[in-house]
């Protein structure tokens, strides 16, 4: 659990992060999004104490962050910073190894950790791992940052923007093997970024900031549903907002009873690709089937325009 | 063809170079055009090729003191306890430069009398400046989210400067080190005038006898190591900056 309590960040007279207090749940994704210079950095790197704030307190697990070490508490907590920032003097492999050999880890355990994320982000560890950041294109070079600040299994994971140089396939895959990885090892992350959808997507939870101050944390459909001022209605993208609200839901949740024809879809897909599929195919109605293959009803575009409109 | 051109020519220069020092006796009828009287077209009062180690050692010497001390300096200078003496630092180190050589010399001879460590002492000064100043760029122009990222994944500042920012400094030093050892190269030639063995020796020994031979002789083989030790230098700070991925800059 993080508890960030009236935490404020002044650079002279400018207050950066102004008085902002939430809790975390432990094994959550929490996403911080907000304008350019809101100070959503600034609050993520006081977690770690790269940041040390002018007031307040941060506790990690009940336990004031500023009890141990700056650095020992640094090793505990995986960091992918904004843009990357590989070490460009080291190999890929060397550069996912650096808090495991700060750690103090065995060779053999650092091979072996090291050529499992490589794997799972898809680098052949052979091919990639003698490689040189430079010798990497932006999305692996960013994969690579992500690897790195996985590498020492920590609890607490915070991400700066991880997925920004990413085209949309390997970022909607990035996002799925995160969240994989959390469900996998129960990480708490917390993770900035600019895009609304991956907010949605991601969050267990989301903290709208503007000008350094926490305007709303809710659950996203909370937010959406209930913006808290007219700045998160803007962020949320009013246009968007059906949508978005749909594709919190899965399709299973959404199923009516009787039968359609047609290629069934599958009742753990998003409520937003349902309805996708119904427009563009021109039915009023799919066919559902479970994860075994068995038909659970069907779903129909009247359900779902239903369930997109703004909640009572 | 154009590619082996350049390392054609120094290999050349590195045979000739080896060659004279080895057997001068070969390039005699090159060089007696230049003597009157049947004066010695060699130079006969030691060997060059000894003259030629003691020379360099000379040079590595002080090179090697100015580096230590120059990048010393310059970390402490760029950490946060030590910025405020950043202006005092850099105008002793300007002192040094902009002192002339033969001044300290004149300086260092009643203090450590004559020899070789006058020679040292002048060098040293003077190739502090450029080691510095390339040092102090070096750790003051490292990517910032790289050192963020090294501080990030719990690294304390001493594992930070051995880990990340030396390593992507050592291009830039190492060319502040190459200034140095060519300035150095030439400057150690005046050393010869308070009794320290080196190439000037031989150029002051023709400067007296009025040997044009002899100053030929010492003056080209200093500018051949120059010319072959810049070169060297050269190429392994590119190797430096390609390996630690700044080769863009
Ligand atoms: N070290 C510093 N000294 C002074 N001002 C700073 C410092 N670091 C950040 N700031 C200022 O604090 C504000 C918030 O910065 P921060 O990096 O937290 O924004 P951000 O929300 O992460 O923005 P972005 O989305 O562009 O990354 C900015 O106005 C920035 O200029
Ligand atoms: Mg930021």
């Amino acid at each position: 659990m993080i508890e960030i309590e009236g935490i404020t960040k002044r650079y002279d007279a400018t207050t950066v992060v102004d008085d902002v207090s939430m809790v975390i749940e432990p094994r959550t994704v929490c996403v911080i999004v907000g304008t350019s210079g809101s100070g959503k950095t600034t609050l993520l790197r006081m977690i770690n104490r790269l940041v040390e704030p002018t007031a307040g307190i941060i506790k990690l697990d009940g336990a004031d962050n500023r009890s141990v070490p700056g650095y020992e508490l640094r090793r505990s907590i995986g960091y992918a910073i904004q843009g990357h920032g590989l070490f460009p003097h080291r190999t890929v492999a060397q550069n996912i190894a650096t808090v495991p050999v700060l750690l103090g880890w065995d060779k053999d355990r650092i091979k072996a950790r090291v050529d499992e994320l490589m794997t799972l982000y898809q680098l052949d560890p052979q091919a990639y791992g003698p490689r040189y950041p430079h010798e990497l294109s932006g999305g692996q070079q960013q994969r690579v940052g992500v690897a790195r600040a996985l590498a020492a299994e920590p609890n607490v994971l915070l991400m700066d923007e991880p997925f920004g140089a990413l085209d949309p396939i390997i970022r909607t895959k990035a996002q799925e093997d995160l969240l994989a990885i959390q469900k996998r090892f129960g990480t708490t992350i917390i993770l900035v970024t600019h895009d609304m959808e991956e907010a949605v997507h991601m969050g267990d939870k989301i903290a709208v900031m503007d000008a350094g101050k926490l305007v709303q944390y809710a659950k996203p459909a909370e937010i959406l549903a209930n913006p808290a001022s007219s700045f998160v209605e803007t962020l949320v993208g009013a246009s968007e907002r059906p949508f978005r609200l749909l594709s919190l839901g899965r399709v299973r949740d959404a199923v009516e009873i009787g039968s359609a024809e047609g290629e069934a879809i599958p009742g753990d897909a998003s409520q937003r690709d349902a309805l996708a599929e119904l427009l563009w195919s021109g039915r009023p109605a799919l066919p559902v089937k479970g994860t075994d293959g068995k038909p659970l009803g069907r779903i129909t575009v009247d359900g779902l325009v239903k369930r997109a409109a703004r909640p009572a | 063809m154009k590619a082996w051109l350049p390392a054609l020519l120094r290999l050349a220069l590195v045979v000739l170079l080896v060659a004279f020092l080895t057997n001068p006796g070969w390039f005699e009828p090159l060089l007696k055009p230049l003597t009157e009287n049947n004066a010695p077209v060699i130079y006969n009062q030691g060997s060059l090729l000894t003259l030629t180690l003691l020379h360099l050692r000379t040079v590595l010497l002080a090179t090697l003191a100015a580096t230590i001390v120059a990048v010393a300096l310059a970390i402490l200078v760029t950490r946060p306890a030590g910025a405020e003496f950043l202006p005092l630092s850099r105008s002793l180190v300007n002192i040094g430069q902009t002192f002339p050589p033969v001044a300290v010399l004149a300086l260092a001879v009643p203090a450590v009398g004559f020899g070789e460590w006058p020679t040292l002492i002048a060098l040293f000064l003077y190739g502090l400046l450029p080691i510095f100043e390339n040092a102090l760029t070096g750790l003051t122009t490292l990517p910032a989210n790289v050192v963020e990222a090294a501080r990030g994944a719990g690294m304390t500042g001493w594992q930070r400067l051995i880990k990340v920012e030396l390593p992507l400094s050592a291009p830039i030093i190492l060319g502040g080190i190459r200034l140095s050892v060519v300035i150095g190269l030439a400057t150690a030639t005046i050393g010869s005038t308070v009794a320290a063995k080196t190439l000037g020796e031989v150029i002051i020994a023709g400067l007296l006898s009025n040997n044009l031979a002899f100053i030929l002789q010492g003056g080209l083989i200093v500018a051949a190591l120059a010319v072959l030790i810049y070169d060297g230098l050269s190429a392994v700070e590119r190797y430096a900056a390609r390996r630690m991925g700044r080769e863009a800059e």
